[in-house]
């Protein structure tokens, strides 16, 4: 059995069966690393000896018969923006370069009671602050499927790990795309969850009433498999829900009679690439040939919700990065004049152009005068947004469109064009402003070879939903099983 | 294009705390005017009647007992700073009231 | 020149709650142990999230059912952004626009005037406190310390309108501020260590050829003390009466900025605080990650049911209803709730509201001097205490034998006894204390002294009363527990009629 590149549940079948150790698996995704993240870049910090012996920890609870936790053996790369006691966690930032946090996030927590093997901490947008992957201060990571093309962003580490086959899982987070959007460059299957379903304690904030943490696998499955370890209450978020989480792994396998599909006209725009229109089309009819009710359906602010987010986006990052200032930790710079002048340089040279430029753009939309104009009319619009989803809702129990409007890009293709690559979020960030669930699934191969990534989005804790109706596409095709030639 | 001066992003990057070259504000003022005219398209929408949505979930009341919870020992609060003495974290001094 | 005082002050109340108001950490001044009361929320470690403390919550609702404050149905929670070593996430979460109470007053009684006067209060709001920097005071410029153990503790910021008319007003005003928030147990109030801290806004309304003019406003800052309130405004008033004469046009509202001073008690002078670099813009916003907070009218009575008697009420009553001076009324309230609680149960026992008095403002009093305790450690609780003092009231053992008790009990207490009441009439049993009632027994003694003392008893006849001293001494002895009055009225009624 190729141990790289199966998935989830393979592994935990060869594992139950006797045929694998935690440790053969872990050792093998070890190895692929070693012998692939040279051209992919994908992980910031692997730290092999710990995974190793969590690894033989499990193998040593199987042998003696203990309990052992749904994830066990299973190696997941993870996100640097996610805290990890006593392990660097650097928001793949120059400013956070050396920061060690004193606490684990309450993901990491989850994961090691599920008794995962964090394998290593995998490269970002600088903050979580791009689409691309590119404004890492740290590292270029490539698209496995071509290396001269993004990976996309944010969370593209995390995506790019798990095409290049380097975990099987892998944690990302999402502001506005950050973790369907990679899924889609990459092939794999990602997804956003409900605002308020998996804690962001631990976190590190970018946009606070936008993150959310999900799960990347290289199957349906496997996200329902992790996504049900993540999800569920934690007191020290206090927008954390309070509602039961369903056994996701449990029911993924089961279509969904009479399932309405909604299609969102304004996702298919122009500007779309017409690979990934083909490709919308055809997943559509995929979902037709199973008894689906095909719905068009409009959400008429959608033309809005660029702006919208970043505003809301951009201010709120501007007083969530306010803390990054030389004094309790972080970057402090060498050359200074005084206290004043101590902070501008530390942050100057502890952050990136594209940082900068958000939190700029956020100290304006929240300051004297331009808050009303700016800020506060971006939340109300987000209202707006949210009831077109509201009302889509009431007719249809999907809806489904292209993940971005084209496949990956070409690394350095639109780093001087911030505006442009704000635009291309348009068909994600509207399940962030809204709150809503949304998942990409691999739906195609574009005539340049790249993957395209179908997302599907449902209602405020429709997870269940969501990944049942993911699988019902997955189980009539094979795009999830492509690789790239890279690890093959 | 909403014009915004060098002026306004000093002013802009002093309340960020952002030391930047005059290039870079020559830079972002291009930049950030762009996206500052593309964001008026939201003028387009009458919102007066709308009540702002700053949270993605309605959820309220979300409040923890009154209990103590051990705190971090002092070298663990203090090793992530650029300068402590031990005790103390460590800035340059603080000019007030001098 | 005739002017009006305009004062409004801004008071921060540290709430007495267990943990810090958004993180477990303890809420416990301690300066001599920086940066142990510290965690990933309270450091504004990155991905670290607040939860807000019920407790806090709760004290600050009590609060405004004190201060008259109305209490809005739902708030949220702002940040107001700032940089300073002392505020690690560079933001403070705060309220701003929907604070959880606004439009009170409290009720302030002025010495020098009598008069009764009514401040009003803006708002009352709760936020966190920031940590707590130290200057280099060496002068050669070193390095600020920081300490965030204070970083996170809930603070109450109660802001009173413009309503102060003098120095003298707005230290009653915080005194009974102090008083209030004392008593309903929702802060310390401890000035010295900061759980009670002022800021002042004051300008003169001044009469001006025939038209009212402003000064301009100042700030000053950081008030801590009452006698600092009063002295520093004091000095501010003079001050800005001095400027306005020499120079009635200029120094005015609106042509002179808004300046903030600090306070210099040992020179006993203002002085201006640096100016800041820029004008403050705190770019207030709703903090996405906490969530608003509603109030029904169901919590609000509850609350409302476990609020004392105010002090100003207490006063009133142990005046007019226990017959107290209203100096000894003020110094028993003033040592705080407890005292006074204690103070009502001794009175309500022996059913003498001076007695109790009395012997709580001296005897009490010193002990718990001496030992350097609060009335909720006194040994001796206060229902003995009434029981002996309900002896002494009725008569049935003279006060000075009620100090023996009150030594033995205090003994006994302090050696860890659990003292019941019934203990006082076993010790003056012991001690055979109880005043002779019998008085045929007290005339025979009488008899037996005046034998003894024929020259005394001569003078007495004669009309020199001060002889009688010596007689009851001898009498008193003889009968150990007597009423000395009445032994002194037995004798003379003896040598006389």
């Amino acid at each position: 059995m190729q141990l790289s590149g199966a998935t989830a549940s393979q592994l935990l079948e060869a594992m139950d069966s006797g045929e694998m150790t935690a440790a053969d698996i872990v050792r093998a995704h070890l190895d692929a690393i070693a012998s692939l993240d040279e051209s992919v870049g994908t992980f910031l910090s692997v730290d092999a000896e710990a995974a190793l012996t969590q690894a033989a920890e499990v193998d040593r609870k199987r042998a003696a018969g203990e309990p052992l936790g749904p994830l066990a053996g299973l190696p997941v790369a993870v996100k640097d923006n996610i805290c990890t006691r006593g392990r660097a966690t650097t928001c793949a930032s120059r400013m956070l370069e050396n920061f060690v946090p004193p606490y684990d996030a309450h993901i990491v927590e989850r994961l090691n009671s599920a008794d995962a093997v964090i394998i290593g901490k995998t490269n970002l947008d600088e903050f979580a602050m791009g689409s691309s992957t590119e404004n890492s201060a740290l590292k270029v990571t490539r698209n496995p499927w071509n290396v001269d093309c993004t990976p996309g962003g944010s969370s593209g580490g995390s995506a790019a790990a798990v095409a290049a086959a380097l975990a099987p899982l892998a944690i990302g987070s999402d502001t506005g795309g950050s973790i369907r959007q990679p899924a889609s460059f990459c092939g794999v299957v990602g997804m956003k969850p409900t605002y308020g379903r998996v804690s962001r304690y631990g976190l590190v904030a970018f946009a606070s009433s936008l993150d959310q943490i999900g799960p990347f696998a290289n199957d349906v499955a496997g996200a329902a498999l992790l996504l049900e370890r993540l999800a569920g209450h934690d007191a020290r978020d206090s927008t954390s829900v309070d509602c039961p989480v369903p056994a996701y792994s449990q029911s993924v396998d089961q279509p969904l009679e009479g399932l309405r599909v909604g299609v969102v006209q304004e996702y298919l725009g122009e500007g779309t690439d017409d690979d990934v229109r083909s490709a919308i089309e055809t997943a559509i009819a995929v979902y037709r040939s199973q008894g689906a009710e095909i719905v068009d359906i409009s959400l008429p602010h959608t033309k809005y919700a660029v702006a919208t987010y970043y505003l809301i986006a951009c201010s709120e990052a501007s007083s969530n990065l306010a803390r990054y200032d030389g004094i309790h930790y972080g970057h402090r710079a060498e050359q200074f004049e005084s206290l004043v002048d101590l902070y501008a340089a530390s942050r100057e040279e502890g952050f990136g152009d594209e940082v900068k430029r958000r939190i700029m753009l956020g100290v304006y939309a929240l300051s004297e005068g331009y808050s009303d104009q700016y800020y506060v009319k971006a939340l109300k619009v987000r209202r707006l947004i949210r009831n077109d989803f509201d009302a889509a809702f009431q007719n249809v129990d999907v809806i489904v469109g292209p993940t971005f409007p084209t496949p990956a890009f070409r690394i350095g293709e639109l780093v001087d064009d911030p505006l442009q690559m704000y635009l291309s979020d348009i068909c994600t960030i509207g399940a962030n402003l809204a709150g809503i669930p949304g998942i990409s699934i691999p739906c195609g191969i574009s005539a340049s070879g790249l993957p395209i990534g179908l997302q599907l989005l449902a209602g405020p804790f429709e997870e269940e939903k969501l990944l049942r109706a993911a699988r019902m596409f997955e189980r009539e095709t094979d795009w999830h099983t492509r690789r790239p030639s890279l690890s093959q | 294009m909403v014009e915004l001066s060098n002026e306004d992003v000093r002013k802009v990057a002093s309340l960020a705390r952002l030391k930047l070259s005059d290039a870079e504000i020559e830079h972002f003022a291009q930049q950030l005017g762009g996206v500052l005219q593309y964001v008026h398209v939201l003028d387009e929408l009458d919102v007066s009647d709308i009540e702002p949505m700053a949270h993605a979930v309605d959820i309220s009341n979300v409040l923890r007992d009154d209990e103590t919870t051990p705190s971090l020992p002092r070298e663990d609060a203090l090793a992530n700073a650029p300068k402590t003495d031990g005790r103390y974290f460590l800035v340059p001094q603080i000019l007030e009231n001098a | 020149m005739e002017y009006t005082t305009v004062i409004g002050l801004e008071v921060h109340v540290q709430l007495l709650t267990k943990s810090k108001l958004f993180c477990g950490c303890e809420n416990l001044f301690n300066p001599d142990n920086p940066n142990v009361q510290t965690c990933p929320v309270c450091l504004g470690l990155p991905g670290a999230l607040p939860v807000m403390n019920r407790e806090a919550f709760r004290l600050s609702l009590k609060t405004s059912l004190a201060l008259n404050l109305q209490i809005a149905q739902s708030s949220k929670w702002d940040r107001k952004q700032y940089y300073y070593p002392d505020l690690p996430k560079a933001y403070q979460i705060s309220q701003y626009d929907l604070p959880y109470s606004s439009e009170g007053c409290v009720e302030i009684t002025v010495p020098s005037t009598g008069k009764t006067r009514r401040v009003g209060l803006f708002r009352a709001h709760l936020e966190e406190d920031a940590g707590k920097n130290i200057h280099d005071e060496s002068g050669r410029g070193g390095d600020s310390q920081v300490d965030l153990n204070r970083c996170g503790t809930p603070l109450l910021e109660i802001v009173s309108k413009p309503d102060i008319r003098s120095a003298e007003e707005a230290r009653v005003f915080l005194e009974e501020l102090r008083l209030l928030l004392w008593y309903i147990e929702v802060s310390d109030c401890n000035m010295q260590e900061g759980s009670l801290r002022c800021d002042a806004n004051v300008n003169l309304h001044v009469q001006h050829n025939g038209e009212t003019v402003a000064t301009p406003i100042v700030e000053i800052k950081n008030l801590n003390s009452f006698r600092g309130v009063e002295a520093a405004l004091e000095y501010e008033i003079r001050q800005q009466a001095k400027k306005f004469e020499a120079d009635p046009e200029g120094y005015r509202i609106g042509k002179v900025p808004k300046a903030t001073h600090g306070w210099n008690a040992d020179r006993g002078v203002t002085f201006e605080q640096r100016g800041k670099e820029e004008a403050a813009d705190y770019r207030y916003f709703p903090d996405p990650d906490l969530c608003p907070v509603t109030v029904s009218d169901d919590e609000i009575a509850e609350i409302r049911a476990t609020l004392c008697e105010f002090p100003a009420s207490r006063r009133h009553r142990y005046v007019s209803k226990l017959g107290l001076s209203d100096d000894v009324a003020g110094v028993i309230i003033d040592q705080g709730r407890r005292y006074a609680d204690y103070f009502e149960a001794v009175a309500s026992e022996c059913g003498d509201g001076k007695q109790a008095a009395n012997w709580m403002t001296q005897d009490v009093q010193r002990e718990l001097n001496e030992r350097k305790v609060e009335i909720t450690e006194f040994s001796i609780p206060a229902a003995v205490l009434g029981t002996l003092l309900k002896q002494i009231v009725a008569g049935e053992i003279t006060v000075k034998s009620g100090r023996e008790v009150f030594i033995v009990l205090l003994t006994e207490g302090d050696d860890g006894s659990e003292l019941e009441t019934s203990r006082v009439n076993e010790i003056i049993a012991e001690k055979g204390l109880k005043v002779e009632q019998d008085t045929g027994k007290i005339e025979s003694i009488i008899d037996t002294v005046v034998t003894r003392n024929e020259k005394a008893a001569e003078d007495v006849r004669a009309g020199k009363l001060q002889a009688v001293g010596p007689l009851i001494g001898q009498v008193m002895r003889e009968l150990k527990g007597a009423d000395a009055s009445a032994v002194r009225q037995m004798i003379i009624d003896r040598l006389t009629k």
